[in-house]
């Protein structure tokens, strides 16, 4: 692997990135959680520009650290009482060989991909990623998949209103 | 970049998720860790997109976005639910259909 531009702030990002995802899963405060959660995305929305991905980056910190972890900082101030933090949890065997079996997952995965060759990534127009581009895309061979995509929002928003409100 | 850096970096980021998935008991970290499996695929479909050239990806990473949003707003609807009726957060306490 070749250092140039591009892959140092690859490696930046990533680091960046598994660090605060372990931040996620280590931190015992939902509050610290989500803090982490935040700071991922917003790496990670780096990483999709990298990618030429414009438009998905815009919308991992518009839809995902915006409107998502508002929603949950919202939900943990409702819902926390403050002291769940400072009992210590008791891991209970199943809970280890779960984690053990994700390692063991990771390591499989790692392992075939690393096995794998690729090729020369493919040359890309100069619209790639861009708004207009994945636009079209989603308005003509995504038509009908992007319309159940409103009807679902459409239904989640009543079913959250529903399951959440104490009396209708 | 090769391929496979983005490739590997979404399967530890899959990992991380399933291992605080299956670790945690707070039921608001569980969903946060879901968040992060879902990102991983994600990241998995857009390094895919950038290999072959080919934009449906990115509508499909968009559509993705928009089911994570969903899943997020009726999973904490169901979460301020449980604690309505049950006063807890933790999964699991939350054990009435295994029972």
């Amino acid at each position: 692997m070749e250092f140039n531009a591009e892959s140092i702030t690859f490696l930046i990002f990533a680091g960046c990135l598994l660090g605060t995802a372990v931040g996620v899963v280590v931190a015992r405060n939902p509050v610290y959680a989500a803090m982490n959660l935040v700071a991922a995305f917003f790496f990670l929305a780096g990483i999709y520009v990298l990618l030429v991905a414009h438009l998905i980056a815009f919308m991992q910190i518009l839809v995902y650290a915006g409107a998502v972890m508002v929603l949950f900082l919202f939900v943990i101030m409702l819902l926390s009482r403050g002291d769940e933090h400072l009992v210590k949890e008791k891991y209970r065997a199943m809970q280890v060989i779960g984690a053990l079996g994700a390692v063991a997952l990771c390591g499989v995965l790692c392992w075939a991909i690393l096995d794998g060759s690729t090729s020369e990534p493919a040359s890309l127009p100069a619209d790639f990623g861009t708004v207009k581009a994945v636009g079209q895309v989603l308005y003509t061979r995504f038509l009908l998949p992007f319309e159940a995509t409103s009807l679902l929002l459409l239904a989640a928003i009543v079913g959250a209103v529903v399951v959440a409100k104490e009396r209708i | 970049m090769p391929l496979q850096g983005y490739l590997l970096l979404a399967a530890m980021l899959f990992a991380i998720g399933l291992i605080g998935v299956l670790m945690k008991r707070n039921a608001l970290i569980v969903m946060m860790c879901v968040e992060l499996m879902l990102n991983a695929a994600n990241l998995t479909f857009l390094a895919f997109a950038r290999q072959r050239g080919d934009q449906a990806g990115h509508a499909i990473a968009f559509f993705v976005i928009a089911v994570a949003a969903a899943e997020a707003a009726v999973g904490l609807a169901v979460v301020i639910a449980i604690y309505r009726t049950r006063g807890a957060v933790n999964v699991d306490e939350v054990r009435t259909l295994r029972e």
